[in-house]
């Protein structure tokens, strides 16, 4: 059997009493770029930090690479393959770019100069950034730092909250194909955004989340045909 | 962007546009004569840019025989292994621990014990200081387990109780009954501390000299700053700079957070150790009000003055923090001092060179036409020989009226500043402008005709002073990195 990367398995997540995610199921295949879509608190964040271990579910269990990581730290699961883009990038600010990066590799206790060449590569603007504090860059520079400091581990799959936020629109565009890019070298994703619109177009499958509920799931195509989805968050 | 830049940006990959071709050419050259010696400094190798300040510090022993300038430079030496500790764990970790000198204190305190008539005691050196390191290492750990999950002021908050938890202990543990015994142990001598403490000795030197003294801790404090050189950039040293900025994203990057938080502290505390081991060997007894909070506070302000995590200004921070207090001893120095800070601050207030001129030229204006009114009222004054002598004296004698109540014309000049400049902050630019002359000759005014008569208390404010005004112009501290929001 195809074994997914990641599988939630019906979880249910709770902040203190308030029940967030109820009986959420999902999954991302190897290769796979899901999109998991929905308005302002709907529970997207949150079914991140419950793949991530920043929240542990009540339950219902996380697996990743068939391991179950449910009960596991943060920590842990990084070395096994995740990474994250967090949300508002979370950069180290007056760390040098270079230092976000070393910092991204941190799992890895020797950083191989590949690493660095690879990410440099693929965003010569962080290559030539690489002195400044990261503080100092511009919202997409640090964009692509963010992304590029989640490379920096190899991860199988990377999580991205909100990659659009606070960009411009052309910004966004670029950012996307930014991701598509990333995708088609071979890095699985799971990105989580408000922009259904966008994260349509590149993603090959998305979920759609409804106070705390997955309401649809489906090929991204078809999901962009649904008239239901295009009235609620399309807009057209 | 243009259409024509964006069909290139996407020929050459991710996030190249013409920023990236021009890089070199956007690199500002220095312009003024300070810039480029500034410049041609920072080309210099590190073991140069180490070595001079290096050789200066060698050379002070052989162009003085004064004790008392020694003595400064061991102090010195101490505050410098407080601040390269204290940097470890707050401008690394980022972890605001108010309770540091504590850590000071109890290796004052474990020293004593182990090698003083206090418990008829007396190891080597060689045994004593490891025990030193290693119990307040101890105790370090011993704070930061419970503290670990605390984060900013509530952090401030457990760890300022402790620091006081250590003076109220070693105050009052003079009397201790234990229940196996019959007469009370005096552990800590109280208030009067542990007279008597034996010098640091290896492989039969005895350290019982300041200069030695002076050697020793200078050797202590380059390996502290080569040490502190190379944490920053490793492995350990990058993780508690993470750490101490974002935690959340520092946890994303697999930094064990809590291990690096209790290491901090650890590592911290047995440096404040061993400088408390050493300060009680000089100065042979330990007395717990030495370790009280003006300690802690100039501490912070000697590492919030050079910039928080810079080597270089911690180094300079502390030599402001120790040097400037005995410099202004002095009234003719410190005198001076003040002076030149009004000087200063006032030209980085204003911000145009020919605005200075002119609040210049209408401040000794000021002074004169004050001089001709206090003479027409007939105040009686004091003649000029009898208040001040020295290069400043044909200066300031004929601009300041010196009236014979020093007191009562100073206290009320005081006052009076302090409602303007009260008054002067509620206002526009343009009065202030205006309002200024006025003001700093009612500063200098209160200056020499009252505060200089006091140099103990005025040290104090001429030191808070001078920092607002440094910290005003470099919010960042003196070596810094100016904040940057991530947003």
């Amino acid at each position: 059997m195809n074994q997914p990367l990641l599988e939630l398995r019906n979880v249910d997540t709770f902040y203190g009493p308030i029940h967030i995610l109820q009986k959420v199921n999902l999954h991302v295949n190897k290769g796979e770029f899901v999109a998991l879509l929905g308005g302002n608190a709907c529970g997207k964040s949150t079914t991140l930090k419950t793949a991530l271990g920043l929240v542990i579910p009540k339950s219902g269990e996380v697996f990743f690479n068939g391991i179950d990581v449910t009960n596991m730290k943060v920590a842990h699961r990084i070395k096994l393959g995740l990474a994250v883009v967090p949300e508002n990038r979370r950069l180290f600010g007056p760390l040098s770019v270079m230092e976000n990066l070393q910092l991204g590799a941190y799992t890895n206790k020797q950083t191989s100069k590949e690493n660095y060449s690879r990410v440099f590569d693929l965003f010569p603007r962080v290559a030539e950034r690489r002195n400044q504090m990261a503080g100092t860059l511009s919202g997409g520079e640090q964009q692509m730092v963010a992304v590029a400091r989640a490379l920096m581990s190899n991860p199988e799959l990377l999580l991205m909250d909100e990659p659009s936020m606070g960009l411009a629109p052309k910004l966004v565009e670029q950012s996307f194909e930014m991701i598509s890019e990333l995708h088609a070298g071979g890095v699985s994703m799971l990105v989580v955004e408000q922009n259904a619109n966008m994260a349509l177009t590149v993603a090959d499958r998305g979920y759609v989340l409804q106070t705390g509920r997955i309401v649809l799931e489906g090929p991204a195509k078809e999901l962009s045909e649904d008239e239901e989805l295009r009235r609620a968050y399309l807009g057209r | 962007m243009s259409n024509q830049n964006e069909q290139e940006a996407t020929t050459r990959g991710i996030g190249t546009d013409e920023w990236v071709a021009q890089h070199e050419a956007r690199i500002a050259k220095p312009t003024t004569a300070m810039g480029k010696l500034a410049d041609r400094w920072a080309t210099l190798p590190a073991v140069v840019q180490w070595g001079i300040p290096l050789i200066v510090v060698l050379m002070i022993p052989f162009t003085t025989s004064s004790d008392y300038v020694l003595r400064i430079g061991v102090n010195l030496g101490l505050f410098i292994m407080l601040v390269i500790g204290l940097n470890l764990t707050v401008g690394y970790a980022g972890l605001l621990d108010l309770g540091f000198v504590a850590f000071y204190g109890f290796g004052a305190y474990f020293y004593a014990f182990v090698s003083s008539p206090q418990f008829g005691i007396s190891w080597p050196s060689w045994i004593s200081l490891p025990f030193v390191v290693v119990t307040t290492a101890i105790i370090g750990l011993a704070l930061g387990t419970p503290s670990r999950r605390l984060a900013g002021d509530y952090l401030a908050i457990a760890t300022l109780f402790f620091g006081q938890m250590f003076l109220v202990l070693a105050v009052s543990s003079d009397a201790v009954q234990f229940p196996w015994m019959d007469e009370p142990l005096d552990i800590t001598g109280g208030p009067n501390g542990i007279p008597s403490v034996d010098q640091i000795s290896f492989l039969g030197f005895t350290f019982n000299s300041t200069l030695s003294y002076y050697f020793l801790l200078l050797g202590i404090v380059v390996i502290g700053i080569i040490a502190t050189r190379r944490i920053h950039n490793s492995r350990q040293g990058l993780a508690w700079r993470s750490m101490g900025e974002d935690e959340l994203a520092a946890q994303h990057m697999t930094v064990p957070v809590v291990r690096m938080k209790l290491m901090a502290f650890t590592v911290g505390a047995s440096i404040a150790g061993l400088a408390g081991a050493f300060f009680a060997s000089v100065q042979m007894g330990v007395y717990p009000s030495t370790f009280k909070l003006p300690l802690l506070i100039m501490l912070y302000a000697a590492l919030i003055l050079g910039g928080l995590g810079s080597v270089p200004g911690l180094i300079i921070g502390a030599i402001v923090m120790v040097v400037l207090p005995e410099i202004l001893r002095f009234p003719d120095y410190s005198n001076y001092l003040f002076l030149v800070t009004v000087l200063i601050g006032s030209i980085i207030l204003i911000k145009s060179w020919k605005l200075v001129v002119a609040v210049f030229a209408a401040t000794i204006a000021v002074g004169f036409v004050a001089n001709a009114i206090f003479l027409v009222v007939g105040v009686p004054y004091l003649p000029i020989d009898e208040w001040i002598e020295g290069p400043l004296a044909p200066i300031l004698g004929t601009w300041i009226f010196m009236p014979e109540e020093r007191l009562l014309f100073g206290n009320i000049a005081f006052v009076l500043l302090i409602v303007v400049i009260a008054w002067m902050t509620t206002r526009s630019k343009r009065v202030r402008l205006f309002a200024m002359p006025f003001v700093l000759w009612l500063a200098i005014f209160t200056w020499e005709v009252r505060l200089l008569m006091e140099p103990s208390i005025t040290r104090q404010l001429l030191i808070g002073a001078l920092l607002v005004v440094l910290m005003a112009a470099r919010p960042q501290g003196l070596f810094g990195k100016p904040r940057v929001e991530v947003l």
